[in-house]
């Protein structure tokens, strides 16, 4: 067993988890943040992606006690920010959200986007965006709500 | 009680025709939205499945009492537990069993399961459970399963499954396990009067549909009744082959539909349901199985195909004949193959006037994981393959495309095939809007083309649809409706269809997920079908719960005629007088409470038998595209496309759009680097998302139009018909077509660069050649 002090969603846990748990696992099975999704285990997809002190890493491959001594973010822990609110209208009147599978981790990279200084052209939010797959919506919706998202600084 | 409310009338607001925002956006948004791998009961085992690491052999023995022995470790299901029961399950072909027994016929083919305390210790106990094969001969591939001496995936007699569809099954050939075909004309003749001759050996791939969500279900399985979540796409049809299987009566089968991470045909008909009840039944406590990506891939993949195509023509352009013979490789079983067969023998033809036309048509077993349904299945497979002929016969015919197309296509009424619903879109007007969209006409751009294709795909499947809507006491409505939300918008559409019926606000109207035990039956989602047939039974629905309120009304006013009254945004009006449905409902039942409840049902022989001639309706298949190719390096880069959703009557433009966004995407990774690779042994190479790709937004073209056509021409509710589907047949043709113009015809796909470089390396050669 290691030690992982994380605060996690505002709450710090301070426990001792196998080495071998996935950040992912933990979030889901142990805090039941079911907003997380998994899809393709790989680090590929960004369906699980959560933000370690303010950065986005894919849960799914990223290790649970690698994230002691820092801060993880889940869609469950922003509901109430500004940012948040805004992510949420934007989606909403673009309708870029089908399935919703994908949509969660869209959101939080987005968020490190505005956090990283936002004001990102459609080139930079294509890149910034690619670690983010959707198979519903084919990103145009997406897209045109993060220009939104970004804009709004 | 006597009182009405006088207030100044405002304009009736209608909920159809407009971009209402969907009503599970915002629980999809915030992560709080349910799937089936979020849902935990108390005493909930988690399940791993064990598979097959051969393509084909006997199994000669199963060792499990190591696993058995480990923590956690509650049952293991294998073949043997299954000896009560005819195990076999299939829609189709009835040829596929709960878990291998004796046998295994794919890489990846489940032959054990384990159930244990959690989803860690269910792994751990896969590792210790060893099984000894026999090896049989693989045939992995249509060749090797097509050829004289090949090893038999199965040496049974067919058995029909209970929902194919097809009429009589014809005995098994071979490898083939199902044949359609159909001619008309004297394709000799053709042949013998023809200046242009059109033909070409075709390939395309297996591809996964990867729906972002994996498969996944909870079963419970408790003696008595067997509850299950399971993210199917066609829950009634599940729990019938579910009763089937185990032994139960349909009323006590449940299944309980979340919200799916996406479908596209992945999660129609029955998948890991019957696995993960059998070992259910065995552990007697509530199993969880999720698979994971890989697991899902070789559960089900949209079939790969071979096709020779001739298309015959005078060197005026007249279309002569078409004559068209495929080979679908079903993997090692059956699954939707028989259906996919004979909806692509049906687009083979395409939408012409064709005075002779020889199509057939056959469905092959190999030692691969099975292939199902996919979005467009059939069209995609057939469409950019005939539209590429007819291009060719345009072009050495001397005739612009488009012009070409005006003159051949079908037009309104007209026969498509022989007994079946004449065509009822307007497709020269859809396509000449496609091709304009693209900038059709303009000056040619080097190492540019231009292209388009026009199609259609039988949709609808089959007409049987019920539903119910209640309004509450507090004029609240709850639709029930059987059609899965997988992300098309299929909630928010049937809380539009009601509430226009109701004259009310959508946002008063509340649709869930199916629950078979109280959620009238729904035939499928799939085949673009529940806007038309789900919807129509909703529509029907919400209008006798207004006729109630009528009724109410009448004798609320003072017995007046029904006929003068009005109902508009959720009041009932007679004259300048108006009532509110809550208000109408306590008179109705003189007390608090009560419901108002209304039934439809869609059925064949509805509406003066609108729904029985197939298909319920032609689901158009049109797209444009425009591509660049780099001559260098062979890579081709979408440019821009366009598409049309020919939807007789837009119920929600926006999900319209984002429907044909996000099938077009799915066509440019058809079309250009989507492709599943099976090794000589039946092992996929490329499980996972680090060696399959999917569309990014790296693929993202600069310009998407889609052009929305209301001609009022569907059978649906308010004249509407499905869509969604058309464009992933259209657009991989387009780019085809495209590609050509560019001066390089593919008859392979997906597109990929080191393809397209040969080809052109191979044109570049020829021409050489040809030069003096």
């Amino acid at each position: 067993m290691v030690r992982m002090d994380t605060v996690i969603n505002g709450t710090r846990f301070d426990r001792e988890v196998e080495p071998n748990v996935l950040l992912f696992d933990f979030l889901r099975d142990e805090l039941g943040l079911t907003g997380t999704n998994r899809s393709c285990d790989v680090q590929v997809c960004g369906s699980c992606t959560v933000l370690v002190d303010g950065l986005p890493v894919s849960s799914c491959t990223f290790l649970a006690y690698e994230a002691d001594g820092s801060v993880v973010e889940t869609i469950e822990g922003i509901r109430d920010s500004d940012f948040y609110k805004r992510a949420e209208s934007a989606f909403v009147s673009h309708a870029a959200v089908q399935c919703g599978f994908c949509t969660p981790g869209f959101v939080m990279t987005l968020k490190s986007i505005v956090e990283d200084g936002g004001g990102a052209d459609e080139a930079q939010l294509r890149r910034s965006l690619s670690g983010n797959l959707c198979r519903c919506t084919g990103y145009r919706s997406i897209l045109d709500a993060a220009a939104e998202i970004v804009g709004e600084q | 009680m006597t009182s009405t409310t006088r207030v100044e009338r405002e304009p009736s607001v209608r909920a159809v025709g407009s971009s209402f925002p969907r009503v599970d956006a915002v629980a999809k948004i915030d992560g709080s939205a349910d799937y089936v791998g979020d849902l935990e009961f108390a005493g909930m085992l988690h399940g791993k499945v064990l598979r097959s690491d051969i393509g084909h052999g006997r199994i000669r023995e199963i060792d499990t009492e190591t696993a058995e022995r480990m923590p956690g470790v509650v049952a293991i299901l294998t073949g043997k537990d299954l000896g009560d029961i005819d195990p076999y399950f299939g829609h189709a072909i009835r040829d596929r069993p709960i878990v291998a027994i004796d046998t295994v016929r794919f890489v990846g083919e489940p032959v054990a399961a384990v159930a244990a305390e959690t989803e860690a210790q269910a792994e751990a106990a896969l590792l210790a459970i060893s099984v000894e094969y026999t090896d049989l001969p693989i045939v992995a591939n249509l060749d090797s399963a097509l050829a004289s001496d090949a090893a038999l995936v199965h040496d049974g007699p067919i058995r029909p499954g209970f929902a194919h569809g097809l009429g009589s099954l014809p005995e098994r050939d071979g490898n083939v396990c199902y044949r359609y075909g159909f001619d008309r004309g004297d394709i000799d003749d053709a042949a013998s009067q023809a200046d242009i001759i059109i033909e070409e050996d075709y390939e395309f791939p297996a591809v996964y549909q990867f729906s972002m969500e994996t498969h996944a279900v909870i079963a419970h399985h408790d003696g008595g009744e067997i509850n299950m979540w399971a993210n199917c796409q066609h829950p009634f049809l599940v729990r019938a082959e579910i009763a089937a299987l185990f032994g139960f009566p349909v009323d006590r089968v449940r299944i309980v539909v979340p919200f799916l991470g996406g479908g596209f045909g992945s999660k129609s008909y029955t998948k890991m349901e019957p696995i993960a009840v059998a070992l259910s039944r065995k552990a007697g406590r509530a199993v969880r199985i999720v698979n994971r990506v890989d697991e899902s891939m070789v559960t089900t993949r949209r079939h790969n195909m071979k096709c020779r195509m001739r298309t015959m023509a005078t060197s005026e352009g007249k279309l002569l004949g078409r004559k068209v013979e495929l080979w679908l490789d079903t993997g090692a079983y059956a699954d939707n193959g028989p259906r996919v067969t004979a909806t692509a023998a049906d687009a083979a033809a395409g939408p012409y006037r064709w005075p002779s036309v020889d199509v057939q048509a056959h469905c092959v077993y190999t030692n691969t994981g099975p292939a199902g349904s996919y979005r467009a299945f059939g069209a995609t497979h057939l469409q950019w393959i005939g539209e590429s002929q007819i291009d060719e016969v345009a072009r050495q015919a001397n005739i612009d495309r488009l012009e070409f197309r005006r003159r051949n296509l079908l037009r309104p009424g007209e026969e498509v095939r022989p007994g079946g619903r004449p065509l009822d879109a307007d497709l020269i007007g859809d396509v000449e809007k496609a091709a304009a969209a693209i900038g059709w006409g303009r000056e040619r751009i080097a190492n540019r083309g231009l292209g388009f294709s026009v199609g259609l795909l039988a949709a609808g499947a089959h007409p049987v649809s019920t539903a119910a809507v209640r309004m509450d006491a507090d004029g609240g409505v709850i639709v029930l409706v059987g059609s899965t939300e997988m992300g098309q918008g299929t909630r928010t559409v049937m809380a539009q269809i009601a509430a226009e019926v109701l004259v009310m606000d959508p946002a008063g109207v509340t649709v869930h997920g199916t629950d078979t035990r109280f959620t009238p039956y729904d035939r499928s989602t799939g085949a673009s079908r529940s806007t038309t047939v789900a919807g129509r039974a909703v529509e029907l629905a919400a209008r006798e719960v207004l006729d109630s309120l009528l009724e109410t009304a009448a004798s609320f006013f003072g017995g007046i005629d029904p006929d003068e009254l009005e109902a508009s945004n959720g009041q009932i009006w007679y004259r300048d007088e108006s009532a509110g449905y809550a208000e109408l409902i306590a008179e109705r039942f003189g007390f608090v409470g009560g419901e108002l409840r209304g039934h439809g049902e869609v059925k064949p022989h509805n509406g003066g038998g609108s729904y029985a001639e197939g298909p319920v309706f032609w689901e158009v298949c049109i797209a444009g595209a425009e591509i660049e190719v780099d001559r260098d390096t062979g890579i081709v880069r979408v440019l821009q496309t366009s598409s049309v959703a020919d939807v007789g009557r837009a119920i929600n433009p926006q999900l319209i759009e984002r429907q044909d966004e996000g099938g077009a995407l799915q066509g440019i990774g058809n079309a250009l680097f989507e492709e599943m690779i099976h090794t000589e042994d039946g092992v996929l190479l490329n499980d996972t998302l680090l060696d399959y790709r999917i569309p990014t937004t790296d693929d993202l073209p600069e310009k998407m139009t889609c052009i929305i056509v209301e001609n009022e021409d569907g059978p649906g509710p308010f004249g509407a018909k499905g869509c969604g589907e058309g464009v992933l047949a259209a657009l991989p043709a387009a780019i085809v077509n495209a590609l050509a113009d560019a001066g390089v015809p593919m008859a392979e796909l997906p597109l990929t660069p080191e393809r397209v470089w040969r080809q052109i390396q191979k044109i570049e050669q020829r021409e050489l050649e040809r030069r003096p």
